[in-house]
């Protein structure tokens, strides 16, 4: 890369009252370049109202070989979902 | 056959979507780097032909437009380069791949735009090319890719529709920007049915791309639905096809062409188009004179950005 050049990953907030959205990236010196470069590249055509630009080097994730250990607490826990429960018939707004 | 080897083959034969982070043969990886770099330079320096008539459009409405369109081949050019980041190769270095003549980008951006008629027929054609080939690659395996595409396609419909609409205002113009319009169209069609690459029974990578759903349609049956679809716009143009063999075939429901001129083709391929040293010539130029802007940039942000963990 470049000297100074750095990777920024766009998120966009489509109107008020949404998540905001990972769409992409965007090469970009500062963080007044990467977010001008933001609205050039992903808001061209209304896409947005709010955005958010994020160094790529500080997104920590999962690594990919522990996944399934990592995930796996889930993976045994039914009851944490609503259709778990038996409800008597004739019941109503549960 | 080890786990990650299996689980990638479970992926394409699942039609699901390989994504950055996952295992991938070695081979599909190289096959993706060069086929999406050379998709990103094709749009970059798609710009060139179209620049070339940027001061020069006919109305203010007119140069809006281009100017927009431009503008979103530079950004379809910063998606796919994006991409093809995922995949381990820094913008840097497609670029110096781009301008050492390594890496290729579609040979119709070789061909030079002389009249105004041709702005219509590059977004009439060539656009129109594009978009059939990017409809089809929308569901390719690689999701960054896909999902490239499915923003890129979503934005191009405009393009072919701004084409479409300068070649009417040619074709059912005055006798002479008639001319021109046939022109455009007689110099752009062959090249346009090129952009699909070789025939079937001559495509190298074919085979494995295929299989590995990276390509999802075959060149000659994408040629085809591009056909298909033109011929009628041409006739509704009142403007004549240049190929004399061309015929609609009743049986097969499909519009039948002569034989292409590969060796042209070929030739373009490797260097000899009227515009190959031109455009890459522009881009190392243009790329050294922003050279201090990217020195600027660096000192500004090495001054004022705090240190990121």
């Amino acid at each position: 890369m470049e000297k100074g050049d750095k990777v920024w990953e766009v998120f966009i907030q489509k109107k008020s009252g949404l998540a905001f959205k990972h769409v992409g990236n965007v090469h970009a010196y500062d963080k007044k370049m990467a977010i001008h470069n933001a609205r050039d590249l992903y808001t061209r055509r209304g896409e947005g109202r709010a955005l958010w630009v994020v160094p790529t080097e500080a997104i920590v994730s999962v690594p990919l070989d522990d996944s399934d250990a990592f995930f796996d607490p889930a993976d045994d826990k039914v009851y944490r979902h609503a259709t778990f429960y038996e409800i008597p018939k004739g019941v109503k707004h549960l | 056959m080890d786990k990650f080897e299996e689980a990638f083959n479970k992926i394409i034969e699942k039609d699901r979507k390989v994504e950055p982070r996952d295992w991938m043969p070695e081979k599909y990886r190289q096959t993706n780097i060069r086929q999406i770099s050379q998709h990103a330079h094709s749009e970059i320096i798609g710009m060139q032909p179209e620049g070339n008539w940027l001061l020069r459009a006919p109305s203010l409405r007119s140069k809006q437009v281009l100017l927009a369109k431009i503008q979103d081949e530079a950004g379809h050019g910063l998606y796919l380069y994006s991409v093809a980041e995922t995949l381990g190769i820094s913008r840097q270095e497609m670029i110096a791949q781009l301008q050492s003549g390594e890496a290729k980008y579609s040979s119709i951006f070789n061909y030079p735009t002389v009249s105004w008629a041709d702005i219509g027929a590059v977004g009439w054609l060539v656009d129109g090319a594009a978009i059939v080939n990017q409809v089809s690659l929308q569901r390719t395996s690689y999701g960054p890719y896909s999902r490239a595409m499915v923003r890129i396609c979503k934005e191009e419909s405009f393009h072919q529709r701004q084409g479409y609409e300068i070649m009417c205002s040619m074709a059912f113009g005055t006798a002479e920007q008639k001319e021109m319009a046939q022109d455009a169209l007689n110099r752009f069609w062959e090249p346009a049915l090129m952009m699909f690459g070789p025939h079937d029974s001559d495509s190298v990578h074919k085979g494995q791309s295929m299989e590995w759903k990276i390509k999802r349609e075959s060149n000659d049956h994408l040629r085809q639905r591009f056909i298909d679809r033109t011929v009628p716009q041409a006739q509704y143009l009142g403007l004549t096809i240049p190929d004399d063999q061309l015929k609609f075939n009743e049986e097969t429901q499909h519009w039948e062409t002569g034989p292409f001129n590969w060796d042209e083709f070929w030739n373009v391929v490797k260097g000899n188009g009227p515009c190959n040293q031109e455009r890459i010539d522009h881009h190392i130029a243009a790329h050294k004179d922003n050279e201090w802007v990217r020195e600027a940039a660096a000192a500004y942000a090495a001054k004022t950005e705090l240190e990121v963990a």
